[in-house]
């Protein structure tokens, strides 16, 4: 059987695997491409055999690892051939090696519209394939149209319906603009009741994938899906044929359908809800029977659907009876000696866990988990279990599952000690009734892993021992007891310093821990710390000062050392020269006014969660409430208008972009998870006195504390429509994405730059915007719009900006604005939103100067009532000639002086540059002070054309 | 499904197919990771790990390793025995597979895997079905083989 392969070309293996060295290969293989490239470029024109015969040792050599650069043409000769071996090898080399040459995919292109008119199914077959493994935007555009009719054709065979349905799914992945909707859509959901297992099962991919983005217009498959679920079930096992597995009836199909019907809420209709309960109770029930072979295919088949199931069931949320079920099945399976399935018990139950059905049932299962950390030896089945112990914990048993977790943490992989660190920060956080309690978890994660104790967790710990006056106390003892190990971590040392500067002086009456002792204890610590901590404790000494008078003199000399006050560090070396200069001019009260306790942290949520989900990609910590939080925020983020920083002028923003995009963009109001420390940069903010840690220099100090409110101020107008009348400016923003633009234009052509930032620290996959034209901008089949837009890298790194650009041509006018959807993979979730790209019609404007005479005469002349549009309105924003004559040349049209006889009044003139037409457009602004009104006129000699503008220029006075 | 990928023991790539637009630097970096990342478990380990922010799914078969990375939502069960499944089919068309049969008909092992899996979905499951195709393809061939042995008079 392998006459496919030339004999030379095995002989070539032969050689190549016994090449003894890399070299040798590598020697022999440049041998052979020469060889190759002669016989290609060659005077003798090569028969068809040949060809094929170079062309398939070309993609061998390329899948051992090595760069081919030419071959794509003779490739492409193959696919014309008529004989099945070289169409098949031509189609095989360019799916592998594909090309972005635009001559070529012509040619590629040509090649496959034959062979899909060919009605010859094997042909038909390849062609599709082809399209499939290249799924390029090319080929959505060329082929997207036609694939749709060849799957819902009667006469279609079904081998090639099976694949013309999973390359539209890929076609739709890839490019969901160019597949057209329309009433193929009904006629592929009845594919679910075709009667060959095959079609439906690769129609069961299309309808889902399609199913997720227009859910009404797919609805019907539920039905259709549950009673073909529900004839599998129960069928017999020998029923299906050779689509039973294993014993298992179509187990690919049943995963599918089930996974079909979680793009959907339950059913409606209570018969198909009731069938479609019957299936999973039948599917829960068939758990429970003896194994029909001993075979692990058999059982992992069964098991996959299983697992589907119960995923349906958790998705539905509804049945307390399956869900307790499912909860108890999956009990079983955490003590299965398969290490497989403890491995999904443990994945699923944490989803079961946030159902308030199923949340106590999973509860009981803490000893078997808690088991599993210690015993299981594989560390991606440990992870699980420390995941389900996050999900399971509530007050009754966070006790006992942060100290297990503790417990593990002496002994856990470091590639998970950062994420189990914080989970039991938020645990003991989330959990603490008794506060001691909380403090002594944290100072034990610090012993125990310090250094994977990232920031935010201690922030946090300072955060709350300073908002609860009942632990002061203990904390101070506690530090200090915990400080007295010979070897302690640095992060505890600056918690320890913190501490005991705000709140040494509640544990300073035992002799034990008198302040002389403290300050000793913590300075004995001084030099074998980074500077960071240092510049705290100097903070610490400072405050010392302050609440022991008595070690004054102590702390003074410290500060007047050569190694402080010649410090080589700036930072160290002006703290000590600061605060020893304080420390002597400042009386008592002064100080005690200046070095006051920290007030009270404003309650924010918790950084640290914060820290997490970015870990772990939202949706896999969070809890029940969280949960239906993100969900429905999830349905408004498309819809979502960008805040916008108003302070700073968001072009400025933009530049910034790249260097500091976290700190440099106004959080938006909603926000979750602002770190302790922006509350020490932010000055306007911070209305602390000298925090040690603090940035704050030393001016900062006689400023005590005055409240400004926040300075930050956001704008709720749709960043969209701030665009009308400027080009440049940040068009989206939300927690991880930043949308920035720049753009100009020229009579009827521009050119926008789009800038996206990833404001996170991960990076983005799979990162695709598109730029798509609404129906609306489609005149008779026109594109009234003519965007051109290059590909961007479907990776940014966190931190990261790319830029794309896009090529416009205005065709004709029009209304509607293009939209940008962006999609990529953040974490584990999928994002996906669209927003509105300011490509409007005013951007194409000439300004045109002319006299007062020629103004009025062509307002005139524009006399007809269709050529005219006015609109009366109410202001918006404070009445401000200057402001208002900016906006108006920001419009795109010449602002007249002296033309209008009041000169209150404004008027404006321009052209509209279209492909096909120019337009003249005369507008005029008239204010009402007193009544706070505008009325605004439009005379232009396309109706539309007046009625737009008209729109676009009212929104923004 | 992302991707799939077949390497052997020794960290050789012997078949890789991917499912979403990939540069080729990303590709050989991904591979490279996977592979180490794979090669270094150990036999009793469970075969799904988290990778990025993919779930890998894997198998070994004698001296090769099949690899398969799939997305959060996606079925990990399911997908070891589309592995299996594929694994037989080899086995049926080449009976008893080896690796060797992989390296020398790369090309069938890719037609087959086409038939079988499509953009990264399960297009047909039927084992008869599948191979139906491919030997289809295969008389075709000999057909036009034979009809121009015939016109050449041999």
């Amino acid at each position: 059987m392998t006459e496919g392969c030339p004999k030379h070309c095995i002989l070539m293996c032969v050689l190549l695997i016994s090449g003894k060295s890399k070299e040798a290969e590598i020697k022999r293989i440049n041998k052979e491409l020469a060889n190759i490239r002669s016989k290609f470029k060659g005077d003798k024109a090569l028969d068809g055999y040949s060809k094929k015969k170079y062309v398939c040792k070309l993609l061998f050599i390329f899948l051992l690892g090595h760069d081919i650069d030419f071959g794509h043409m003779e490739a492409v000769n193959l696919l014309s051939s008529n004989r099945y071996t070289e169409k098949q090898i031509g189609y095989l080399f360019i799916s592998v090696l594909v090309n972005s040459n635009s001559e070529l995919i012509r040619l590629i292109n040509n090649a496959i519209k034959n062979d899909l008119a060919s009605r010859n199914p094997t042909f038909m077959g390849l062609a599709l394939h082809c399209i499939a493994n290249v799924g390029s935007r090319e080929m959505a555009e060329a082929f997207a149209g036609e694939i749709p009719k060849i799957l819902v054709a009667g006469d279609t065979m079904d081998s090639v319906k099976q694949s013309a349905a999973l390359c539209l799914l890929r076609l739709y992945r890839t490019s969901p603009d160019l597949v057209p909707m329309g009433d193929w859509t009904s006629r592929v959901v009845h594919l679910l009741n075709d009667q060959h297992l095959g079609v439906v099962t690769a129609a069961t991919s299309l309808i889902t994938t399609l199913a997720q983005k227009n859910p009404e217009e797919f609805k019907t498959s539920v039905s259709l899906a549950v009673s073909r679920l529900s004839r599998i079930v129960t069928s017999a096992s020998t029923d299906l044929q050779d689509y039973t597995y294993y014993f298992v009836p179509a187990p690919w199909l049943s995963v599918k359908l089930l996974r079909l019907l979680q793009c959907y809420p339950p059913p409606e209709d209570p018969a198909v809800r009731g069938r479609l309960t019957e299936c999973l109770e039948t599917i829960l029930n068939k758990a429970q029977e003896p194994p029909k072979s001993k075979k692990v295919q058999h059982s992992n088949a069964k098991n996959a659907v299983l697992f589907e199931a119960i995923s349906l069931i958790i998705h539905h949320d509804s049945e307390p009876n399956l869900l307790v079920r499912a909860c108890n099945q999956l009990g079983q399976f955490l003590q299965h000696r398969e290490t497989n399935l403890r491995y999904l018990a443990l994945e699923s139950m944490c989803t079961l866990a946030s159902s308030e059905f199923s949340h106590e049932a999973v509860k009981t299962h803490i000893e078997t988990v808690i088991n599993a950390l210690k015993t299981e030896r594989d560390v991606s089945v440990r992870q699980r279990a420390v995941d389900l112990l996050y999900a399971m914990c509530d007050r009754s048993n966070a006790q006992q599952i942060v100290a297990e977790m503790l417990n593990y943490l002496e002994t856990a992989d470091y590639s998970i000690r950062e994420e189990i660190v914080l989970k039991v920060a938020i645990l003991a956080e989330k959990y603490a009734v008794d506060y001691t309690w909380y403090v002594d978890t944290i100072l034990n994660l610090i012993r125990i892993a310090g250094d994977y104790v990232s920031e935010e967790v201690w922030y946090r710990v300072i955060q709350i021992v300073i908002n609860r006056d009942d632990v002061q106390g203990y904390a101070a003892k506690t530090v200090f007891e915990a400080l007295q190990a010979p070897a302690c971590h640095e992060n505890l040392v600056k918690v320890g310093g913190y501490i005991l500067g705000e709140f040494g002086n509640l544990i300073a009456g035992d002799p034990r821990s008198s302040p002389l002792i403290q300050f000793n204890l913590l300075h004995s610590k001084f030099h074998l710390c980074s500077v960071p901590t240092r510049a705290l404790l100097l903070s610490t000494y400072i405050k010392f000062v302050n609440l022991f008078p008595e070690i004054k003199t102590t702390i003074q000399d410290v500060l007047r050392s050569d190694s402080q006050l010649k410090n080589a560090d700036v930072e160290l070396q002006q703290r000590a020269v600061e605060y020893l200069r304080l420390s002597t001019i400042a009386s008592t009260d002064i100080l005690a006014t200046v070095l006051e306790e920290m007030p009270p942290f404003p309650e924010r949520e918790s950084s640290i969660l914060a820290k997490l989900k970015k870990k772990k990609g939202p949706g896999t910590v969070t809890d029940l409430e969280e949960i239906k939080k993100e969900r429905s925020s999830d349905m408004n983020g498309s819809a979502e208008p960008a805040s916008v920083n108003s302070t700073p002028s968001p072009s400025a923003d933009l530049l910034g972009l790249g260097a500091a995009p976290l700190t440099n963009s106004a959080p938006p109001p909603s926000s979750s998870g602002s770190l302790l420390v922006d509350v020490f940069s932010d000055s306007a903010s911070a209305v602390a006195p000298l925090a040690p840690g603090s940035d704050d220099n030393f001016n900062n100090l006689s400023v005590k504390t005055e409240k400004k409110p926040h300075a930050i101020t956001f704008s709720f107008v749709p960043a969209y429509s701030m665009f009308v009348c400027k080009n440049n400016g940040v068009l989206f923003e939300n927690q991880l994405l930043q949308i920035g633009l720049k753009s100009e234009f020229r009579q009827n052509l521009g050119r926008m730059f789009i800038f996206y930032g990833n404001k996170t620290s991960t990076q983005f996959l799979n990162f695709t915007p598109t730029v798509i034209c609404s129906d609306d901008l489609f005149l008779n089949h026109f594109l009234c719009l003519n965007l051109q837009t290059k590909p961007v890298d479907p990776t940014v790194d966190g931190g990261a900006q790319v830029q794309q650009v896009v090529n416009i041509e205005c065709v004709s006018d029009f209304m509607e604005a293009p939209i940008l959807n962006i999609q990529f993979r953040y974490g584990g979730t999928f994002q996906n939103l669209s927003v509105k790209l300011p490509i409007t019609l005013n951007k194409f404007f000439q300004p045109t100067e002319m006299s007062s005479q020629d103004f009025f005469q062509r307002w005139k002349q524009l006399s007809n009532p269709k050529q005219e549009v006015q609109n009366i309105f109410k202001a918006k924003h404070p009445m401000d000639a200057e402001i208002t004559k900016a906006k108006i040349i920001g419009f795109g049209s010449a602002l007249l002086e002296e033309v209008d006889p009041n000169p209150a009044n404004f008027v404006g003139a321009g052209i509209i540059h279209t492909k096909t037409t120019q337009i003249g457009c005369l507008l005029r602004l008239e204010p009402n002070l007193q009544a706070q009104m505008y009325r605004l006129t439009l005379r232009t000699s396309k109706e539309a054309v007046s009625q737009r503008l008209c729109e676009l220029l009212s929104e923004q006075f | 499904m992302q991707f799939m990928l077949l390497f052997s023991r020794q960290g050789k790539l012997r078949l890789q197919k991917w499912y979403v637009p990939l540069s080729d630097k990303e590709k050989k970096k991904i591979t490279r990771e996977l592979v180490q990342t794979v090669l270094a478990r150990k036999p009793k380990m469970c075969s799904f790990l988290e990778w990025r922010d993919l779930k890998i799914v894997y198998k070994r078969y004698a001296s090769l390793y099949f690899c398969c990375a799939i997305e959060d939502q996606d079925n990990e069960l399911i997908t070891l025995e589309i592995i299996h499944r594929y694994v037989e089919l080899l086995d049926k068309y080449f009976g008893s597979v080896c690796e060797l049969d992989i390296i020398f008909n790369f090309e069938k092992a890719y037609f087959i895997l086409d038939e079988f899996l499509l953009g990264g979905e399960v297009q047909e499951t039927s084992k008869k079905n599948v191979l139906k195709a491919i030997e289809q393809a295969d008389l075709l061939q000999e057909v036009i083989l034979r009809s121009v042995l015939r016109s050449l008079n041999v």
